[in-house]
């Protein structure tokens, strides 16, 4: 070893060769990242050409008709609201219950496993098995019918493992030392859940949330397996109206053989589109208002 | 005799003989009273035959190295081993003449009772005065706004905090430095009105000045309450507490006057652990 050098010829070549396997890893992970974004951007440059020009108020507001031009969406856009919110007021109460129940109540036994694999197994289950479960329950058994309630029931029913696995996921990050600071106080469980747990949590649930109703938005199979109608002409007026919902009036449009309909069904994606990312921004502001509160 | 081998010699001869060094022999009042207490988690015992009678109105020093069942015997003491499944305690702990872990015992007011304050500070992530007020609002203790504003301040003019916060008591308690959130933690503690206080290596995490300043804190609140503190430092343990009870493996070896502890122990192993031979 010379004076000068920091480390000999060996050395100096393992960690060139360190050096470059650190950039070729770097460049590899930027090539599939530019491949992944760009067939995205791609698509939706795509979709954007095909059915920017059909996005009107009109449309927004309009009713389904023969004629692609006088064609709207208002009808599957109310839809999509609607069952979304039913399908959240059924799912995320029950949800986040779930998940403290299993989390901070329940005792570690071989019943509370069980349990625990098969959420995470339903979280998997494909979503058409799902509609068949709602045909079956909701539509003939209890008698619902092709509602937006048997509809939001059944949606909310593929939503629930993934709302109670994300809310156990944020509340076992609650770090033990508050809930020890809280029991020592004298508080009961209840006390320490409701004023400590929840709160430092509810970001991470709020942010499951959104994300399990997103993917609620923009299923179609078991909506199609319940008998959602793929032609209604009118907005729902009640849980127990008819309905269609956006990804099933872009499926009719798209298989129908005039391309106007292919304009309409371009819109009708931009239109889900943009109401996935509305609330996925929700999500993202809701985290940081409440995070920003807690520091 | 300070090798391994010859102090688990020792120890076996102090388990079979009379507990003559748990107990020092001061004709004095008892808070806290353990008789016989085992405990283990799972399978693994932590404590073992631990009799001790801990006195009001002074500080009693726990010591002894790392996994000797301090901390764990400190926890029993309000029942925080409680929340860690599969905890198994056998024997008795009075408080007043009263069996802790007898049936009808309620767990929520005993806690409230026998305040804590943990080794890392765990202020809530909430409003300093917030933090405070949480054990009254919890325990219905505060009637009126001004009730709790009045034991707000109350508590924390005891542990020694009020000067530094009063002018923001609505910032966040994490925004404070170390040694303010543990004195934060102390006055949360004192707020719900305990009347013993267990300190789990208090000021283990803080740099000497802050340390300086538990320590005269301690000092202070002994005149109320009855404090025992759990700690790995020596000197500190000398200059703090009136009593020191010495641990090794899972057992009490010796109870006695401080002084007396760190001048003449009765155990050739307390004095191999208090000059520093080991541990």
């Amino acid at each position: 070893m010379t004076g000068t050098s920091l480390a000999d010829g060996g050395v100096q070549r393992a960690i060139a060769r360190r050096r470059f396997l650190d950039l070729a890893f770097q460049a590899l992970a930027l090539l599939i990242l530019i491949l992944a974004l760009g067939s995205l951007i791609a698509l939706i440059t795509d979709v954007w050409r095909d059915g920017f020009s059909r996005l009107s108020w009109d449309f927004l507001t309009g009713f389904p008709s023969r004629r692609a031009a006088n064609a709207g969406i208002w009808h599957a856009l109310s839809g999509s609201m609607l069952v979304i919110l039913v399908t959240g007021t059924l799912a995320v109460p029950i949800g986040v219950a779930s998940a403290i129940y299993l989390e901070e109540y329940s005792r570690r036994n071989l019943m509370a496993r069980i349990i625990e694999i098969n959420i995470t197994n339903l979280a998997a289950v494909p979503s058409i098995i799902y509609g068949l479960l709602g045909l079956g329950l909701f539509v003939r058994a209890m008698g619902m019918g092709r509602s937006v309630l048997a509809g939001a029931s059944t949606l909310a029913l593929l939503v629930l493992p993934v709302i109670i696995l994300s809310t156990r996921e944020a509340l076992r990050a609650v770090p033990p030392s508050i809930r020890e600071g809280s029991y020592a106080l004298g508080a009961t469980k209840w006390q320490t859940v409701w004023y400590q747990v929840l709160p430092i949590a509810l970001p991470g649930i709020l942010t499951g949330m959104i994300l399990a109703l997103s993917r609620a938005i923009g299923e179609t199979a078991p909506l199609i397996s319940i008998g959602a109608l793929t032609f209604v002409a009118f907005a729902p007026d009640g849980l127990w109206s008819p309905f269609t919902v956006l990804p099933i009036q872009i499926f009719n449009w798209v298989s129908r053989p005039q391309v106007e309909f292919q304009a309409n069904a371009a819109a009708g994606i931009l239109v889900l589109l943009a109401l996935l990312l509305t609330m996925n921004a929700a999500a993202i502001w809701l985290r940081d208002h409440y995070q920003k509160k807690l520091s | 005799m300070s090798d391994p081998a010859t102090r688990l010699t020792a120890l076996g001869a102090l388990a079979s003989r009379s507990s003559q060094h748990q107990h020092p022999p001061v004709d004095r009042p008892v808070k806290i009273h353990a008789e016989s207490l085992n405990f283990s988690y799972g399978s693994t015992r932590a404590l073992t035959d631990i009799s001790i009678r801990i006195h009001p109105n002074v500080v009693t020093a726990f010591i002894g190295p790392s996994g000797c069942g301090k901390s764990t015997f400190l926890r029993t003491l309000n029942r925080m081993n409680d929340i860690i499944p599969g905890t198994r305690v056998e024997g008795k702990v009075l408080i007043d003449g009263t069996d802790i872990y007898g049936p009808g015992i309620d767990v929520v007011a005993l806690r409230r009772r026998v305040g804590m304050v943990f080794q890392k500070s765990n202020p809530f992530p909430k409003s300093i005065f917030d933090n405070i007020a949480y054990g009254l609002r919890i325990n219905g203790m505060a009637g009126t706004r001004s009730e709790l504003a009045e034991r707000v301040e109350e508590s924390l003019r005891q542990a020694a905090l009020w000067d530094e916060v009063k002018d923001r008591l609505q910032t966040s308690a994490l925004a404070m430095s170390g040694g303010q959130q543990q004195r934060l933690c102390i006055a949360r503690a004192l707020a719900v009105r305990p009347d013993i206080l267990l300190m789990d290596e208090p000021a283990s995490a803080l740099d000497p000045i802050a340390t300086q300043r538990i320590e005269e804190l301690v000092y202070d609140l002994k005149k109320t309450y009855t404090i025992v503190i759990v700690t790995h430092n020596m000197q500190q343990a000398a200059r703090v507490s009136d009593f020191t009870a010495f641990f090794w493996l899972g057992r009490l070896v010796e109870y006695d006057r401080t002084d007396k502890m760190f001048t003449a122990p009765a155990e050739k192993v307390t004095e191999d652990y208090v000059t520093g031979r080991f541990g």
